[in-house]
């Protein structure tokens, strides 16, 4: 029988020090931007001046990135997104 | 015509008067959504499937109005896509019920106003955005093509649609208007 030390290899949890996944919404000719507002002031409790640039930035860029972290948690928001209408993907941080 | 005020004092929420027109139009509207977006029957004998509310058959409807309701959730991988709809899509389905029926719950009896206030801020504007969202869809609306739909002339069966998207248009703007100030 072997005494030497077992060597276990660990996985990296790198998802979440690194947060690389992000959550987009995008623009569409049916919401309001007043609504597009009060999403991003409810769901992520953003104060209405960084909730007014983001719903700007979907509405005069065509996107705009509104959270980061882990893949589970973009998914969150994700689904949250589109619970309230809201045309909303995920995908990695490049 | 529907009106919207503040509530008394200082309480978040609305109050909306409605005419008796009015009422019987977004009933029928809500029986129609909660009936669009219902998922199909499970006919899965799994109860574990049944229990978490996992859906092997979901998959992107052919339905242009049902894909914007239901999006694909990644933007660059149509197999993550495909997952997350099988796990996920129930849900959103049926949460986007709950609010259509929550709605013509509070519109029974034909009551000349609603307050909208608290637990049914939520079910309001999820199904007059939902609502918006499919009839938009059903009348190609683009960045550009709002006035063009305007003046359609009434013989045109677009016009009848256009005239309801808008009137909700009001409803939710009324609304939301008043929760932000």
């Amino acid at each position: 029988m072997s005494v030497a030390p077992v060597e276990v290899e660990r996985p990296q949890v790198v998802e979440d020090t690194d947060r690389p996944w992000i959550t987009l919404v995008w623009n569409d000719p049916v919401n309001l931007m007043s609504y597009v507002t009060y999403v991003f002031i409810e769901y992520f409790h953003y104060d209405r001046a960084k909730a007014e640039l983001l719903m700007l930035d979907v509405h005069e860029k065509g996107r705009a990135v509104v959270s980061n972290g882990t893949r589970d948690e973009m998914e969150r928001d994700v689904s949250a997104m589109h619970g309230y209408g809201l045309w909303a993907t995920m995908q990695k941080d490049s | 015509m529907a009106e919207v005020h503040d509530l008394p004092g200082d309480a978040p929420g609305v109050e909306i008067s409605l005419e008796e027109v009015e009422v019987a139009l977004l009933l029928s509207l809500s029986a129609q959504m909660a009936d669009f977006v219902a998922p199909a029957p499970m006919d899965s004998e799994d109860p574990l499937v049944a229990m978490v509310g996992i859906d092997p058959t979901a998959q992107m409807s052919d339905d242009p109005a049902l894909q914007r309701l239901l999006p694909d959730a990644y933007a660059d991988d149509a197999d993550a896509s495909a997952d997350f709809r099988r796990f996920t899509e129930r849900d959103l389905r049926e949460s986007k019920v709950r609010n259509a029926l929550a709605v013509a719950e509070q519109l029974s009896g034909n009551p000349s106003s609603v307050i909208v206030a608290g637990e049914a801020v939520g079910p309001w504007l999820g199904f007059l955005n939902d609502t918006r969202l499919t009839l938009g869809t059903r009348l190609e609306l683009t960045e550009d093509n709002h006035d063009e739909l305007a003046d359609l002339p009434e013989s045109d069966p677009r016009a009848g649609l256009f005239q309801v998207y808008d009137w909700l248009t009001f409803l939710q703007e009324s609304i939301v208007q008043r929760l932000l100030s």
